[in-house]
């Protein structure tokens, strides 16, 4: 038997309407691989992401997170639909990072972190708040623990959103585009904590414009383009010796 | 924002190089036209004090007469109980609206088209008689004999019409405001809720809810405040509130005016309180909206001078939203 792969998918796609976002990705990423998507804006990727974490549904394919079908529980030779609640603990063992943050804004830094703890895993609240503050700590804002996110920069608010979701100790990190709404010079500080995650062994899918963290961090880099991965590899190679002549062109524009 | 003196110079340097006073302009026209308004609210104030058919004694004398007293003591609480009834119905149907269940979206769409609909008046009158259509109101378990029974016309007093007609129709209306608050929190905080697990009671319960407040909360004052008022339908069906009070003195002495003086100087008096505890409330949840509509009450800016320290703190965004994050800390 071949590695357990924490995440695989197979001809997976997905319309809006007449509009067909994903057109058949074929994807897996095994455990503890830092995996970057990258690919021109509206190719699918964020989307894609969205449909692994169960925020979007897929209309075909097979998307499996530790070998359980997304979205669908097999019995009897029939996949039965998952019941909110199946959602909900399903989604509970992803970590997501969104582009804009979305902390929750009436809660204080340590408060976004525990809130999760307390309402999900039932984990009382003192507990809860040594968890969120060790949390916050690792990603170096233990001193704007009280702080509201409104208060805190972007490159900080961010870094709170990584903490919130390590609380939860996530099977896979997925990171949707990470750096895309913050100032330039508060990206690197997004990015170091990414690549420590990185060094402890975190499964990551991360969707990024950052073609520099791809080939540093990245164990593979997938190449997306009209809703399908179309080339991917080690990073060095999609990055630097490229195959396809689009994912020459892309590069040729962000490079 | 505090009005400041505009100052300007009292001299210029001329042509010449010499100090040239400037003369001021006279804004005459500002001067004959506030005069003309004083001398008609005066002429106004005048007719009506030295009114001979008004007999101010009797303005005074019932002022603080106990039916009088007791009537404001059943508006008061009327308004209370009818707006809290309003407040969480209309929160529930505008949960209910937003659910992805048709029949939930469907019912509390007919409900809120229904109150919203037809006269709050016609639907009192519709509770204080519900006897022609059920003579007995019967809690039981179907299909057993156990249970209670009352006669409608025991329960559907005035008092408790008032209560149903005018909380089930404020629901009607306040659910559309909780709806809007609900909408207007980012889409984002409700797929982080879902991606840390949250299931969708406690995505609304925990990160939307308490976020919305900051939106619902504000109109809910002025909710109350026209309650206040609107409690007076009430008379119709005889709910020993103020006015139902005032029309039953009036009707045996004859001293209507006298009477409407009274129940409009406490009407006045409830709801100047009640807009100074609003205006509280909305510093408090700094509805920069709802500020921009709505200015502090006259009482207010005249006696209690909440209005300039509210008007002066308003560009403050992040102060104002310091505090509504701290009422969604206490909500969870």
């Amino acid at each position: 038997m071949s590695l357990p792969l924490h995440v695989q998918a197979q001809g997976v796609t997905k319309s809006f309407g007449s509009h067909q976002v994903l057109t058949g990705v074929n994807f897996t990423v095994a455990p503890g691989e830092v995996s970057c998507i990258i690919g021109p804006s509206g190719s699918g990727k964020s989307t894609f992401l969205r449909c692994l974490n169960a925020l979007e549904t897929y209309d075909a394919g097979t998307l499996a997170v530790n070998g359980q079908q997304v979205g669908y529980d097999y019995r009897d030779g029939k996949y039965y639909e998952w019941s909110n609640k199946q959602f909900a603990a399903f989604r509970s063992k992803l970590g997501m990072v969104f582009q804009r943050f979305n902390l929750f804004g009436h809660l204080s830094a340590e408060e976004n972190v525990a809130c999760a703890l307390v309402e999900v895993r039932g984990i009382n609240r003192s507990a809860a708040r040594t968890r969120a503050l060790e949390e916050l700590r690792k990603v170096g804002l233990a001193n704007h623990s009280h702080k509201r996110p409104h208060q805190l920069s972007g490159g900080q608010q961010q870094r709170v959103a990584i903490a919130r979701a390590l609380a939860m100790d996530p099977e896979v990190m997925l990171f949707d585009e990470p750096t895309s709404a913050l100032d330039p010079e508060l990206v690197d500080e997004v990015l170091e904590t990414m690549k420590l995650l990185a060094q402890e062994g975190m499964t990551m899918i991360v969707v990024t414009h950052e073609m520099g963290f791809a080939r540093e961090v990245g164990d593979t880099v997938n190449f997306f383009d009209n809703g399908a991965i179309v080339e991917s590899g080690k990073p060095n190679d999609v990055l630097s010796n490229p195959q396809m002549d689009r994912t020459k062109a892309f590069l040729a524009k962000v490079l | 924002m505090p009005k400041q003196r505009v100052l300007r110079p009292a001299q210029l340097k001329g042509p010449d190089g010499a100090l040239a006073p400037v003369v001021k302009l006279r804004h005459l026209d500002q001067w004959f036209v506030g005069a003309l308004a004083l001398a008609v609210f005066a002429w106004l104030a005048f007719t009506l004090a030295t009114n001979q058919n008004i007999r101010w004694s009797e303005v005074a004398g019932y002022l603080f007469f106990p039916k009088i007293i007791s009537g404001i003591w059943v508006t008061l609480m009327i308004s209370v109980v009818a707006t809290v009834l309003g407040l969480l119905l209309g929160i529930l149907l505008a949960v209910m609206r937003l659910a992805h269940n048709p029949v939930l979206n469907w019912l509390a769409t007919l409900y809120i088209w229904f109150f919203r609909g037809t006269p709050v008046l016609v639907q009192l009158i519709f509770w204080y008689n519900l006897a022609f259509l059920f003579p007995h109101l019967v809690v039981k378990i179907p299909f057993t004999t156990i249970g209670y029974m009352w006669d409608t016309n025991d329960v559907m007093t005035g008092f408790t019409s008032a209560l149903l007609g005018l909380g089930l129709n404020l629901a009607a209306y306040f659910a559309e405001t909780v709806r809007a608050g609900i909408q207007a929190v980012d889409t984002g905080q409700s797929e982080a809720a879902l991606a840390l697990g949250m299931t969708n009671g406690k995505r609304m319960r925990k990160i939307v809810l308490p976020q919305a407040l900051r939106i619902i909360i504000p109109p809910t004052g002025n909710e109350f405040i026209s309650m206040l008022k609107t409690t007076s339908l009430v008379y119709v069906v005889a709910g020993n509130d103020l006015m139902t009070n005032a029309s039953q003195i009036y009707k045996q002495n004859n001293l209507i005016m006298e009477l409407l003086i009274v129940a409009s100087i406490w009407y006045m008096v409830m709801t100047a309180i009640a807009t100074f505890f609003q205006s509280k409330l909305e510093a408090k949840f700094g509805a920069d909206a709802v500020r921009l509509v709505r200015r502090p009450g006259f009482i207010q800016r005249l006696f209690l001078r909440v209005g300039s320290n509210a008007e002066s703190s308003a560009p403050q965004p992040a102060h104002v939203r310091e505090d509504v994050t701290t009422m969604g800390k206490e909500m969870s």
